[in-house]
């Protein structure tokens, strides 16, 4: 059985104040107000699943450097595109190679877990990376908009370097209807939490845990670590007594510092876990759903050397606060805002064109002059070095991992943006190569020539006219 | 090597339209009135045109593509004209069809006319509009204020200014304009301000405030050119003749290579040099009278006087502020109000531009005239500053 190698965190910078949440709708749902305590991580406006995973996938791949990976799965129930493989444009935008086997994953709340089985259980050679990404609506003044949290975490599973080996998995399919969503809704429909947390969690967890128990020879004594992803505040604590497993077992779900993350909650957590496991320790990862997974792993030595290039701890640190529950609502589109007639304009995607320029749009690929070594983005027929000019001589360039440097920028109050005003201004590349482009999550005053910038894959735009988002790279400020 | 298009076209007849919310004007109504006044100015019958070039910028909200238009809409005798569009550089690239038809012997007669009618968006600023499918999927979604305001930030670090001051310079630029607006009656905005107003006004895109922005507005503007052996054939006098006719278009270098820094414009300098070498002109500062540059916002005007070589690089906040460009300085500019106040109609403001130094060449700008201007330099920028084109014509007497 192959183990974890590696693993990443991506959590967005904005966090929701929940006190913002309550003061705006507990005159509704006075019960609201017990729950206004810390904060939720919200998308940015130009955030999704597809983008939050390409982060996620960089923060976990980026202390891998050298791995050439065999396949990506992608797992959500919050799927930008419904018939368009999302986890293809996350392996483009990562630009990995051509030949990787991808998968979407869904349909569950249990979707990463079991698409973490199938890769640990895999005969397959090489390196696999699993990412779970999720941004799940809920209706405004809902339990669920104050418990709920958008973030997405990737673990990459292989044979060599396992930082966290399988000892056993086991799984339990059964139709519990605690929540569902049909094919039109907007929103999830649920049933009384008591009623969940007694016939569900209850009696399914203990069905899988105790069989995994009787497999391996580890005792729930033995476990350090029992990750048990629900927005139920205590049932973790509750379902631990009744295993048998230590209290300080429990690993908290962040519910007031990013909320629980949906599909994405369990390898968050599992990469949050890891962060902290010692070399032998056990970890205890149940995913829940219409049945459950579970899975047990122990830390290996090889642990103690591996450093993520951001985990969960990194992510949570990288933040903004948010007070304005009406931006919120605005970003999730759960307001019908009057955002001006500039926002019109027809936003057609000729899929001929864009697929012209998907090495630039997608994978943020420029290039580098054979004859002259001018790096240059976008990538055109001749060098743009006015020296050279030389004819289809640039080999492909890759300016997403490229840190650069603010030249000229402005911030537009008269443009349309869905979070005005709107930054943008050129960019100056390390290494050479320059371009215009958008700047995302500005904070005022933060940005002058000179500023240094990385560059992060967002929505462009929308196209609600026929369901269709464009992406490109956008630059971000660097602390 | 060629000899250039110094004094072998002279200026016949000019019009130009009231520019301004022409709520009740059609594109038509303007040509006509823009026309009118030229045709009369010319002193000739509308048959003896033999060939025209309409420009027109934003087809989308103006008269649609074709040169059918103006046709149409001046009842042309079925000669030949041409639609031209090369964004905001437009009207200049409409008076050079026709300069160069007079020039090259294939005509006599040339009509250049340029229109634009901004005013039926439904909106303030500039219509919204695509830039075309490949820049559409990755360009930012600048406005032109966004876009020019980039000129401000690349220009402020390359000469480590702070902010305040280069926005008290750019605030006195507007100033000037609009004190040159009031004299003129056709202009869009015709109101004084202070410098107080400009730098308090609410950011469009930082650090392009209101009074920053040039006006948008309907209108046209139009010309008739010919020979001068034919002009003084129609019994014309003082002629007004056409000195140079430059025209120099981004290539990307600005954009994609690293030796452009952001704070300037690369094609005013180019087109501005060979402007000068076509006319004969050594010392820019001492032959050049007048200016009509294309502020479209105070920082583009501030720039481009240095790019023109009437101020030196780096040193326009300097210039600016002790009125070197006012109108009772050593060079002024926007004697008429500028796209700041007698306003911005695109297609028409590069003709606008030659309008006015032509009336003041003549002696006919009335409440606004300079005294014994000379040598008048238009200056027409379209696009945006890391991707432009820009167009100069200079005019002056015929020798």
């Amino acid at each position: 059985m192959s183990g974890i190698t590696a693993y990443g965190a991506y959590i967005p910078r904005g966090r929701l104040s929940k006190q913002a949440i309550a003061e705006a709708n507990s005159w509704f749902d006075a019960s609201l107000k017990s729950l206004g305590r810390g904060e939720r991580a919200i998308c940015n406006w130009d955030e999704d699943s597809i983008t939050m995973a390409v982060e996620a996938a960089n923060n976990c791949l980026c202390s891998k450097p050298d791995i050439d990976l065999s396949s990506l799965y992608l797992a959500s129930t919050t799927f930008p595109f419904l018939d368009r493989q999302n986890s293809v444009v996350v392996s483009e935008a990562l630009n990995l190679n051509k030949s990787i086997r991808t998968m979407d994953v869904g349909g569950s709340q249990r979707a990463a877990t079991s698409a973490l089985i199938s890769l640990l259980d895999s005969s397959a050679e090489g390196d696999s990376v699993l990412i779970a990404s999720e941004h799940r609506r809920s209706k405004a003044g809902s339990r669920a908009e104050m418990l709920w949290g958008d973030s997405a975490a990737a673990v990459l599973v292989g044979k060599n370097n396992v930082i966290a080996e399988c000892l056993a998995i086991e799984s339990l399919a059964v139709d519990f209807v605690d929540h569902y969503r049909g094919e039109d809704a907007n929103f999830d429909y649920d049933w009384e939490e008591r009623w969940i947390r007694d016939e569900g969690f209850m009696k399914s967890v203990p069905i899988v845990v105790n069989k995994l128990i009787e497999s391996s020879s580890v005792s729930p004594e033995q476990i350090n670590h029992f990750i048990l992803p629900t927005d139920q505040a205590r049932t973790p604590a509750a379902l631990a007594k009744k295993l048998s497993i230590n209290p300080e077992a429990v690993v908290d779900n962040q519910i007031a510092e990013v909320g629980v993350a949906g599909v994405a909650q369990p390898i968050l957590l599992l990469a949050k876990t890891l962060e902290n496991a010692k070399p032998g320790e056990h970890i205890l990862l149940i995913g829940f759903g219409q049945g459950c997974d579970a899975l047990l792993l122990k830390a290996t030595d090889a642990i103690s050397n591996y450093k993520p290039s951001v985990g969960v701890s990194t992510a949570l640190a990288s933040r903004r606060e948010e007070l304005n529950y009406n931006k919120f609502l605005s970003f999730n589109n759960l307001v019908e805002r009057d955002i001006g007639k500039r926002a019109e304009i027809d936003k057609q995607t000729y899929l001929s064109g864009y697929n012209r320029r998907k090495d630039l749009l997608t994978s943020f690929v420029g290039g580098k002059c054979r004859e002259c070594g001018t790096v240059q983005i976008p990538r055109e027929k001749y060098c743009v070095n006015p020296d050279c000019n030389a004819l289809d001589s640039q080999d492909p360039n890759s300016f997403s991992d490229k840190q650069g440097t603010v030249v000229t920028w402005t911030a537009d109050r008269l443009t349309f943006d869905w979070s005005p005003p709107a930054y943008f201004g050129m960019v100056q590349f390390d290494g050479g190569g320059k371009i215009m482009m958008d700047f995302t999550e500005v904070e005022d005053g933060n940005i002058d020539a000179g500023s240094k910038v990385s560059v992060h894959f967002r929505i462009r735009q929308f196209d609600p006219a026929r369901g269709f988002r464009k992406y490109f790279w956008k630059a971000l400020i660097e602390d | 090597m060629a000899s250039g298009i110094k004094d072998k076209v002279v200026i016949l007849g000019m019009g130009c339209s009231k520019f301004g919310e022409r709520w009740d004007a059609s594109p038509s109504d303007l040509m006509v009135e823009a026309f009118e006044e030229c045709i009369e100015d010319a002193g000739i019958e509308r048959e003896q045109i033999e060939a025209a070039w309409f420009g027109a910028g934003i087809d989308a909200f103006n008269v649609g593509s074709s040169a059918m238009p103006l046709a149409i809409a001046l009842r042309l005798n079925y000669i030949p004209v041409t639609k031209v569009e090369n964004m905001c550089a437009t009207g200049t690239e409409a008076f050079r069809g026709a300069v160069y038809a007079v020039a090259s012997g294939a005509c006599d007669i040339a009509l250049a006319l340029g229109v634009e009618k901004l005013k039926d968006t439904g909106y303030g600023g500039l219509p919204q509009r695509t830039r075309g499918l490949e820049n559409d999927m990755y360009w930012p979604n600048l406005s032109a204020p966004g876009a020019f305001a980039q000129l401000a930030s690349g220009y402020r670090a390359k000469h480590k200014l702070n902010k305040e001051d280069l926005k008290r310079a750019m605030a006195h630029v507007s100033v000037k304009s609009h004190a040159n607006g009031v004299k003129n009656p056709k202009a869009h905005l015709q109101r004084e301000i202070t410098e107080d107003q400009a730098v308090n006004a609410p950011f469009i895109a930082e650090p392009i405030g209101l009074y920053d922005c040039c006006g948008v507005s309907d209108g046209s503007a139009c010309a008739i050119v010919t020979t001068p052996e034919i002009a003084k054939s129609l019994g014309k006098e003082n002629l007004i003749s056409v000195k140079a006719l430059q025209l120099a278009v981004s290539n990307g270098t600005e954009s994609s290579h690293d030796s452009w820094d952001g704070s300037h414009l690369k094609t005013t300098r180019i087109a501005s040099q060979r402007a000068y070498d076509e006319a004969g002109i050594r010392k820019p500062t001492e032959e050049i009278t007048m200016t009509e540059v294309h502020d479209c916002f105070s920082i583009t005007e501030l720039v481009t006087m240095e790019d023109l070589q009437l101020a030196e690089e780096g040193k326009g906040v300097n210039d600016v502020l002790d009125g070197n460009f006012d109108s009772d300085g050593k060079t002024p500019c926007q004697i008429d109000g500028g796209l700041k106040c007698f306003g911005h109609p695109i297609g028409a403001s590069g003709l606008r531009m030659i309008y006015e130094n032509y009336l003041q060449l003549n002696g006919k700008a009335e409440a606004r005239q300079l005294d014994s201007p000379k040598m008048g330099l238009n200056h027409n920028l379209g696009g945006f500053p890391h991707q432009n084109i820009c167009s100069i014509s200079i005019i002056g007497p015929y020798n």
